[in-house]
């Protein structure tokens, strides 16, 4: 399955600033979309591939940031999608103390998902929503 | 009213060290890379003490800590694992005040929950399994005449624990109890929004757990943690917070292959059936008053009862009373026993917070009341609140699916009974709920029927020891808060002894 890129989510100029500083200190990052209590319903950055996805997940697409090489992976688990897919993501950063394992923490940052009503012509589009 | 003086200020009941190190071994140690990070309080913005910035080389040192002190704390009697139990529950009751102050200026939460809830609870949480290590029996399975299996408890070794932020004491304390009752050692991370509070507890009971036994390495998640969750010296993780770190722990857990208990959050429904509104009387107050419960700990509860779901017969008075109540809910310094809802723990929480009920509007869920930030003004223009916040709207929203851990209510009406618990159980989490009505039987029906590990059932918000508490579905795996969690911290040694006289007759 590959991923829509750019069509469900996106990345705001800062929180691009913020994944050109983690690449250089920690190499190709993804990103996956958490639940649940404490700094869950909020996006974990980690190194790519240090959280194992499966059948249980989807992946929403790829976030291209200028100065990083490789793509930047969105996933989200599928059960989570389920109540997520007629939204519109845009990863943001805000001034912040941790959150889990998240790479962004110790830079006084915090990752922040911002979502919007996809319209209907990018739910046409849309090749998760056509699943 | 009291108005407890801001820490730093002259009057307070406690004062906070300007820095704290790991402690580690019975003592406090620096961290090794020799860095620390600043620790703002939620009520004002304000930094009030820095804290070591832990690393993996420190959590090595901790666990190495707590390797040695296993053998001999593993085989202290349970009388004397009791007696330290007790004597940590005397101590932190000795100091309720300062404790609830101290948690209170570090998570932002009003100190008259500190004072009433967070404290007291914690001080039971020892005394309860105090009383329950030594209430615990092996058993023994008589097998034939001259065959008998013996079943005894051991304990598991050093286990890790990552403690959240908001209730960082008594969260400290539901996973402390159980596993130094159980003989295990424990390194412990608490939370980096939240990292101070626990240093006040130490200063305390420091001398009163032999050195090793509980060790405390602070930092963040990535730094510190994730070393800790990894660790091939430990024996377990116990861990409360979100689905995707609740997944990449038991990933690492797998590594090591080690038993795990998380207890990752929900989205709980509170029920209210037509019946509630038979009549105006205490019953009915107290059902109002579960209604705004979602506003406790501004509403930063796991069990946080953030979705409502009232019978269409009752939903516009019953609604327009609770708005009402909702509205009176006093906001204001947490150090303010008047006070009932203070600061969230963090600015990315406010701003998680925010972004939620932006989204809220846009899917048209309609606001009754609150939905923005509030400006206190004064000194705690520069802190982190929420006005309580109700919406109205459909199930299938995400602010009725998403855990947006803040006072923020959503509300949608039912029909019948069987409509009722087809919404409640639409959710990923079944971590707890709330049902209220006058007749027995529904309110059976309804707490089988509903799919979440506990169901109040006209009460909510109630967390005594000895009641389990934990998760259905994705709300985690275990139960704490009661003696079934010593189960989680132990391992059975079964001894098959035969007394017969002759050989098996095989060779």
């Amino acid at each position: 399955m590959s991923g829509a890129r750019g069509s469900r989510v996106e990345v705001t100029e800062a929180a691009a600033a913020m994944l050109r500083r983690l690449t250089d200190l920690h190499g190709p990052v993804m990103f996956h979309q958490s639940g649940g209590c404490c700094d869950g319903s909020a996006p974990m950055c980690y190194p790519a591939g240090e959280f194992r996805t499966g059948d249980a997940d989807v992946h929403l697409g790829d976030l291209v940031v200028e100065g990083v090489q490789a793509p930047v992976p969105v996933w989200m688990s599928a059960s989570q999608f389920v109540y997520w897919r007629h939204t519109h993501l845009t990863i943001d950063v805000v001034p912040g103390r941790g959150a889990g394992f998240s790479l962004e923490a110790p830079e006084g940052v915090r990752f922040l998902t911002r979502s919007r009503l996809m319209t209907d012509r990018e739910l046409e589009e849309d090749a998760l929503t056509k699943r | 009213m009291t108005r407890y003086a801001s820490p730093g200020e002259p009057g307070s009941v406690v004062s906070f060290q300007p820095r704290y190190d790991h402690f580690i071994g019975g003592e406090y140690v620096p961290p090794i890379k020799g860095r620390y990070f600043e620790n703002p309080t939620p009520v004002t913005g304000e930094t009030f003490t820095e804290i070591a910035r832990g690393t993996a080389e420190d959590v090595d040192h901790a666990v190495r800590a707590a390797v040695g002190a296993e053998a001999a704390w593993g085989r202290t009697s349970p009388v004397e694992r009791a007696e330290v139990l007790n004597r940590i529950a005397d101590t932190l009751e000795r100091h309720l005040e300062a404790v609830a102050v101290a948690e209170s200026w570090d998570n932002g939460k009003p100190v008259r929950e500190a004072l009433a809830a967070d404290i007291p609870l914690a001080v039971d949480h020892f005394r309860y399994f105090a009383a329950a290590i030594r209430a615990q029996e092996g058993a023994l399975s008589q097998l034939d005449a001259d065959t008998v299996a013996y079943h005894f408890h051991e304990p598991l070794g050093v286990v890790g624990q990552i403690i959240p932020w908001n209730f960082p004491i008594l969260m400290a304390a539901w996973k402390l109890a159980p596993a130094l009752a159980a003989g295990d050692t424990v390194v412990l991370k608490p939370a980096e929004q939240t990292p101070a509070s626990i240093h006040v507890v130490l200063g305390l009971i420091a001398d009163l757990v032999p050195p090793g036994v509980v060790n405390v390495v602070n930092g963040f998640g990535v730094e510190a943690g994730k070393p800790l969750a990894r660790h091939r010296g430990i024996q377990k993780v116990a861990f409360t917070g979100e689905t995707t770190t609740g997944r990449l722990i038991m990933q690492y857990a797998s590594e090591n292959i080690i038993p795990v208990t998380l207890e990752l959050g929900g989205k709980s429904p509170n029920i209210f059936f037509r019946d509630v509104a038979d009549l105006r009387d205490a019953f009915y107050d107290k059902a109002q008053e579960g209604f705004a419960m979602f506003a406790l700990n501004q509403g930063e509860v796991c069990t946080c009862p953030s979705r409502a779901l009232i019978q269409s017969s009752i939903y516009s008075s019953f609604l327009a009373d609770g708005v009402a109540r909702v509205k009176r809910i006093r906001q204001g310094h947490p150090l303010d026993t008047e006070t009932m809802i203070g600061a969230q723990a963090s600015n990315d929480q406010l701003e998680k917070i925010l972004s939620y009920i932006d989204i809220g509007k846009e899917e048209g869920a309609h606001v009754l009341t609150g939905g923005a930030r509030a400006d206190l003004g004064g000194e705690l223009s520069g802190g982190y609140y929420v006005e309580p916040t109700i919406f109205e709207g459909d199930n299938k929203m995400r602010i009725f699916q998403e855990e947006i851990f803040g006072p923020v209510l959503s509300v949608t009406k039912f029909d019948e009974y069987a409509d009722a618990i087809k919404i409640a159980n639409d959710s990923l989490y079944g971590l707890g709920a709330g049902v209220w009505t006058r007749d027995g039987t529904t309110a059976y029906r309804a707490a089988r029927e509903i799919q979440a590990g506990r169901v109040w059932t006209n009460c909510y918000h109630a967390y005594p020891a000895h009641a389990a508490f934990g998760g259905y579905k994705q709300s985690g795996i275990g139960r704490e808060n009661h003696k079934m969690m010593l189960d989680h911290y132990q391992q059975t040694k079964n001894v098959l002894v035969s007394y017969a006289p002759n050989a098996q007759g095989f060779f």
